[in-house]
């Protein structure tokens, strides 16, 4: 397929959010303002008031609100969309597994940033990891045109018949909310094309009336569960459908996980989000430098790719597991846990916590965390701390 | 049932609480003053079962098979013309 010309803008993520999803010809859009996602709402509103919005804009008074909304609206088989951050999402809870047990094909962005209190506006996945269980699908965007791409991408990938889950699209508030950076902007018409719609096997139709998410009993919750389990395992394997459809579209591939030497290296580390790009050039230079180190980015958290984290990580001779999340009482955080559950301990995972609250971490942090792994002082089954004042 | 037999989203046919016959849970019943209603329907918006009846010619009367016995009717009534009267 020949690739359409490509329009390059420089935009803020929260933006290349908003263009890609008024690009998906989304039917609604309820969403309540918060930082640092509300430009998003700011660029959807203002496209609603344009008439360049082919759908709804719905103001509602909270987030609770606004994902209730959305269920109704997914429920007559229109194509949903509303964004949030920490506290938003924190009060979304209830609904979200609303959401994914009705099966409704919601797509969300969360610009992450921690919880109060105290009160702070900047980054770190406390409040997606919060909801980790909540059923739903969980990508992390490293970069602006990332978040551009996977907010078309999972439109595809949650409407697909065989999954039927919705989707929150993860970036670090500011970090790459507010970032401005270069995208390559697809037309309209390719990504009309591409996002074909499924017919919904149900919809709210007052002439061919249905309950959703009717009451189960202990008889039948599980297998609902089950379902949603299994449609989970399935969304993996669509996932890559839905990426190399898109690489069609786009030229642009990234991969439910992205690896960087991680073929026989000394220490790898594994890390989601923004802080991977700056996780490789800190082990480019060490590589430079002779050192033999990898990174391994977990993009697709939700459903979580296994085979290939274990695949990356078999011949790695240490593995360094990063945190971007507290979980006050628990051995580490929910990246390493997954990561020693995946490694069944066939080697010792590190796990260290970083940039809480918006601290920042540089190229020089990753060199001195893969100093530390490698010299052994991050060992120990509870996660290091890193960067914290003592 | 098997989970793959499941209609996922827990989504069953319309209208199965008409046929599921609530009186059973009442301790108190709804009784409306015919003499004091300006039927204004206040009554049938707020009933959280479909227990109030709209008559044709404009009456108000409680399908007592699906009336739960909540109460919501007699607090919500503005001129009080419905009170709850304990089931023998
Ligand atoms: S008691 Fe409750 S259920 Fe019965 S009619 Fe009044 S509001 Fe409806
Ligand atoms: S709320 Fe009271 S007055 Fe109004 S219709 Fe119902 S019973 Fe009659």
């Amino acid at each position: 397929m020949s690739l359409q010309p490509l329009r390059v803008a420089a935009l803020q993520g929260d933006e290349a959010v908003a263009e890609a999803v008024r690009q998906s010809g989304v039917d609604v859009v309820a969403a309540y303002p918060i930082t640092p996602q509300t430009i998003i709402v700011e660029k959807l509103a203002e496209y609603a008031a344009k008439g360049n919005l082919g759908g709804e804009f719905v103001s509602v008074e909270s987030e609770h609100s606004a994902l209730s909304a959305c269920v109704g609206a997914s429920l007559t088989g229109a194509r949903v969309f509303t964004a949030t951050s920490s506290q938003g999402l924190a009060y979304m809870h209830e609904m979200l597994y609303n959401v994914s047990g009705m099966r409704l094909p919601v797509v969300m962005a969360v610009a992450n940033r921690a919880l109060s209190a105290p009160l702070v506006l900047n980054a770190d996945h406390s409040d997606m990891m919060g909801s980790r269980d909540s059923g739903w699908i969980q990508v992390y965007a490293e970069n602006v045109e990332e978040m551009y791409d996977r907010t078309i991408q999972l439109f595809k990938l949650c409407e697909d018949p065989r999954v039927l889950l919705p989707a929150a699209l993860n970036f670090e508030g500011f970090i790459l909310s507010h970032d401005k950076e270069r995208v390559r902007l697809l037309d309209d018409e390719p990504v009309r094309r591409f996002l074909e719609r499924p017919r919904p096997r149900h919809r709210l139709d007052p002439a061919d009336p249905f309950t959703f998410g009717a009451m189960a009993t202990p008889e039948t919750y599980y297998e609902f569960r089950m379902q949603q389990s299994e449609a989970m395992e399935t969304a993996l394997h669509v996932f890559d459908e839905v990426e190399r459809g898109f690489e069609g579209i786009s030229g642009r591939r990234y991969g439910a996980v992205d690896a960087y030497n991680t073929d026989d290296a000394d220490v790898v580390m594994v890390i989601n989000g923004s802080a991977a790009g700056t996780m490789r050039a800190a082990a480019r230079g060490l590589n430079a430098a002779g050192e033999n180190v990898g990174v391994l980015s977990i993009k697709l958290f939700r459903p979580f790719p296994l085979e290939q984290v274990v695949s990356h990580l078999s011949r790695a001779r240490a593995v360094v597991a990063m945190d971007r999340s507290m979980s006050p009482g628990a051995p580490s955080g929910p990246v390493s846990e997954d990561v020693k559950a995946a490694l069944q301990a066939t080697k010792p995972v590190m796990s260290v916590v970083y940039g809480i609250g918006g601290r920042d971490l540089s190229t020089e942090d990753g060199k001195k965390i893969f100093g530390m792994a490698k010299e052994g002082s991050l060992s120990g089954s509870r996660s290091v701390m890193y960067g914290v004042k003592v | 049932m098997s989970w793959k037999e499941l209609e996922a989203g827990a989504v069953v046919k319309g209208g199965t609480s008409s046929s599921y016959v609530v009186s059973g849970w009442r301790v108190k019943r709804p009784v409306i003053d015919e003499a004091k209603c300006t039927n204004c329907l206040i009554c049938w918006i707020y009933c959280p079962e479909p227990a109030i009846v709209r008559h044709q010619e404009g009456k108000v009367t409680i399908d007592y098979d699906h009336c739960k016995g909540c109460g919501i009717c007699e607090t919500e009534c503005p001129p009080k013309a419905i009170s709850m009267v304990r089931e023998p």
